[in-house]
């Protein structure tokens, strides 16, 4: 899972995507998972940091990220 | 270190249109207790989905709009409409009021005996009668309101095979200025065929004419629509005077008084639009007392409101089984009931609440049904915090119409309780079971063996 | 010494000023023009992209707001984390479609100590299109012949009493004119699908279309009114351009029609004058229109009258106005950053 470089983010959760013009807002985890996937980390790592932090289980927050993902490349968001 | 609450990532796009969320703050509270007992323990202990009825809610209705008709009218009664809601529980909460009944078979006819309602304070509505049910409501002294000329004949027939006196009245039917009209259902006002009726039952030796009575339609917004109503059967009630010397006891202006409920395809909801029961009363009660009839003439008014009684005191809790996504990108919500229960789904944009705390953000979805139909929809658009599996709903005012026109269908239907003035609950009809079911079930002989065990 | 003018908080709405606008601009212009307050104006928005957003000399702060179909419950939170903020003195609503729930929330702004300036829930409702004829005829006001249908094929016995052309409207807004069954049965779905049930049929009336912007006190008497004619209006039927006139008919009209409701803030009227000099009443709009801001130029400042009222200052009738005030409508290509639209987007607030 990659994110395409050119995505910028706030602080506030908004993320900008400068190729389509659009812009988004996620919840504090989606945000979250945004900043480990800038910094290049593996879906493993992601379920590790994320299940550490979080009250969920690993399958369930896989399950999650999927969906997530495929909303992320639905929006063009992920290379 | 203890673990932060999870939620589920979400992405939203920010549309240049349509707006869901308002900075943080969303428009849904959770609704956590029925009354003041936790919708969790309540699902704990008679499982989901549950329809869950508050006495303290029916009783403050019942009460409310007896009040309001009573400091307008002198002599008001009202017919619990057994149709919206028989369970013998919940009719017995409207007849320790004091409230009559209103039924529309034979089925219902038996069960407000069976309640005790004794056979003069049953009004026997609706175009299914048989003769055995009129000669039996005839001997009762109830009030046969008669749909049809066939059943005008057939009882003044029964009554002389029989040598009884029934007490009838005649439904009407009537332009009030509303769509749609309901000419379906007794005799015409507009075209002479009521007072022909009103007539010929004069004429018998055997009819007791002791009243008139019409239901204009159903979840009515036109206060001014009863106007109309009352006034024509007032013209009708006072020309029998006229014309026969003949004072009726009543008038009987049937139910359609609407809920909060929300209207599919209503612009606003339905807590704003609805007139309340004060603005109905008043149409009502201004055009009767203002008709002129001497003060020991004023006839009875019986009520039949059944929705706006009952609605908002009945609520439907249910648990998600799934969430998905749908193709076109929209999540889905998969519920663990859908139109089989909750019938009026298919008539209102039902409110639905979290049973539980939730966080700040929301998505739209589409809350379906457990049923493997495609019609199985509870909710064609919400907004929504985000669900998950296991969390619990809450469906507000389904008091009406649900626990009668529910389907027994691919499912089993659940259990129904009640939580009484003290906050007690008590089952008032148990969850179906495929015993239950199958107990009028018979297979013939031959179709015993199955092969494949 | 000078006394410093009081500042009074004023919410708007109806921030929309694109090619159909809403009048929410206009009223903050010609508010921020009157010399005898000083305003703080919060927007109150319902898409982020209503220009008045934007407009950060106009308005100072702005806040979304739930859209009318949410109910007054979901409003009246949304007010009341508002107010907490920003304590107003004043709401002024300028769409139709939320009227009806500040109406009803009228008393609870009150009580919170918020000031409304609308009509009473009988009034707003009696010049409802769908009762207009009524009205009319109770108050010898000339008004249209219609019809109020629920099925389409309620059209064949309608178009026979009516006659074509026909006009087709929908509850809330939009009208169409058929001239044609098949016309006017398309355009019974199209309204239908778009605003709901009924329809409203109504007589078509030939004549030159003249504007009345008119603000009552609430018991009868008429503060201002202002008539004016478009002179040159988009496809949609929007003026572009427009014109104060003179004609005492208008004026006469406007202040019987404000008498006979007690009309409490503004209206407009919308007036098909025919060739035999009658003026109908085709329609009445139970808010300021969006060229509001005429009526400031001409000298009757409409907006700072209202405000003025709202906050219990009596407020005497205008006489004059200048005739011949000409508005002409332009588009403005308004810069702005992606981060106030995600602001606005994503926190509801700007």
């Amino acid at each position: 899972m990659k994110l395409k470089k050119n995505i910028a983010t706030s602080g506030e959760g908004f993320i900008f995507n400068p190729g389509t013009g659009d812009s988004f807002s996620t919840n504090e985890i989606g945000a979250e998972i945004i900043t480990l996937l800038k910094e290049e980390k593996s879906v493993a790592e992601i379920t590790q940091l994320i299940s550490g932090k979080y009250d969920v289980d690993a399958s369930q927050f896989e399950n999650d990220l999927d969906d997530f993902a495929a909303q992320l490349k639905d929006y063009s968001i992920l290379e | 270190m203890e673990k932060l609450r999870y939620e589920r990532p979400i992405i939203k796009k920010m549309n240049t249109g349509l707006m869901n969320k308002f900075g943080t703050r969303t428009e849904y509270e959770p609704v956590t207790h029925i009354e003041s007992v936790p919708v969790k323990s309540l699902i704990k202990e008679y499982g989901s989905p549950l329809f869950v009825l508050s006495e303290k809610q029916i009783r403050r209705n019942y009460q409310n709009a007896t009040r309001i008709f009573k400091t307008r009218y002198p002599k008001v009664q009202f017919a619990w409409s057994y149709k919206t809601n028989y369970m013998n529980a919940v009719c017995q909460v409207f007849h320790q009021e004091g409230s009559w009944a209103e039924v529309v078979s034979g089925f219902e006819y038996e069960k407000a005996l069976g309640n005790g309602v004794p056979g003069n304070k049953i009004i026997f509505n609706g175009p299914d009668k048989t003769d055995e049910q009129l000669v039996a409501a005839a001997r009762n002294n109830s009030l046969i309101h008669i749909d049809h000329y066939d059943e005008l004949y057939s009882l003044i027939k029964l009554s002389e095979e029989h040598n009884l006196r029934p007490r009838v009245a005649i439904r009407i039917n009537m332009d009030t200025g509303i769509y749609p009209k309901w000419d379906r259902f007794g005799f015409n006002f507009e075209n002479g065929q009521a007072w022909n009726a009103i007539t010929r039952i004069i004429n018998s030796t055997n009819l007791d004419l002791v009243g008139l009575h019409c239901h204009i339609g159903t979840f009515m917004l036109a206060p001014s629509a009863y106007g109309i109503a009352a006034k024509n059967l007032c013209e009708l009630t006072w020309s029998i005077k006229e014309k026969y010397n003949k004072v009726l006891e009543y008038i009987d202006l049937g139910g359609g008084f609407p809920s909060e409920n929300t209207l599919k395809g209503a612009y606003l909801p339905g807590s704003d639009t609805v007139p309340s029961i004060d603005q109905f009363a008043d149409a009502i009660t201004d055009v009767i007392l203002g008709y002129g009839f001497k003060q020991e003439d004023l006839p009875l008014l019986i009520l039949e409101t059944g929705r706006a009684l009952i609605d908002d005191a009945g609520f439907l809790l249910g648990s998600v089984l799934a969430t998905k996504r749908l193709s076109d990108g929209r999540r889905a919500t998969v519920l663990d009931f859908g139109v089989n229960s909750l019938f009026t789904a298919f008539w209102y944009d039902h409110k639905v609440s979290p049973a539980q705390a939730f966080g700040n953000h929301t998505e739209e979805m589409v809350l379906y049904g457990p049923l493997c139909m495609n019609i199985d929809i509870v909710r064609e658009s919400i907004t929504m915090p985000l669900l998950e599996k296991g969390n619990h709903l809450v469906v507000h005012k389904v008091g009406a119409y649900n626990m009668t026109q529910w389907m027994q269908f691919i499912t089993l239907r659940p259990n129904i309780v009640m939580i009484d003035t003290d906050n007690k609950t008590h089952v008032i009809r148990k969850a179906e079971t495929l015993e239950y079911l199958e107990l009028n079930e018979q297979v013939p002989e031959h179709l015993k063996q199955n092969p494949l065990k | 010494m000078t006394t410093p003018k009081k500042k009074i908080v004023i919410a708007v709405t109806g921030l929309n000023a694109i090619d159909s606008p809403g009048p929410g601009v206009a009223v903050i212009r010609a508010i921020r023009e009157c010399e005898d307050f000083e305003a703080r104006i919060i927007g109150l928005s319902y898409e982020s992209l209503e220009p008045g957003l934007y407009m950060h000399d106009l308005v100072d702060k702005t806040y979304q707001i739930p859209y009318p179909s949410a109910g007054t419950d979901t409003l009246l939170g949304r007010l009341t984390h508002i107010h907490d903020i920003e304590e107003l003195d004043l709401i002024i609503p300028n769409f139709d479609a939320e009227l009806f729930n500040f109406i009803k929330l009228r008393n609870k702004l009150k009580e919170m100590g918020i000031a409304t300036f609308l009509p009473d829930l009988d009034q707003f409702e009696a010049r409802d299109k769908v009762k207009l004829y009524e009205f009319g005829k109770k108050h010898d006001l000339m008004v249209p012949a219609d019809k109020i249908i629920f099925q389409a094929k309620e059209l064949v016995e309608t178009a026979k009493e009516l006659d074509f052309p026909l006009v087709v409207k929908g509850k809330f807004y939009d009208a169409i004119i058929a001239n044609t069954l098949e016309q006017a049965e398309k355009a019974f779905y199209k309204l239908q699908a778009k605003w709901g049930l009924p329809i409203i049929v109504q007589e078509f009336i030939n004549g030159t279309e003249i504007n009345i912007a008119a603000l009552g006190d609430g018991e009868g008497n008429t503060i201002s009114v202002i008539p004016m004619r478009k002179l040159y209006i988009t496809d949609k039927g929007k003026a572009w351009a427009g014109i104060t006139l003179d004609d005492d008919r208008y004026i006469d009209l406007a202040k019987k029609f404000i008498k006979a409701t007690k009309w409490r803030g503004g209206c407009e009227l919308e007036i098909m004058q025919t060739a035999d000099g009658k003026p109908y009443i085709m329609e009445v709009n139970p808010r300021f229109p969006a060229w509001i801001y005429l009526t400031a130029a001409a000298g009757q400042n409409q907006p700072a009258s209202l405000v003025k009222m709202a906050m219990g200052e009596k407020v005497e009738p205008f006489t004059d106005y200048e005739v011949g005030k000409i508005f002409v409508r332009y588009a403005w290509d308004l810069i702005t950053d992606i981060s106030e639209f995600q602001q606005i987007s994503g926190t509801g607030e700007l």
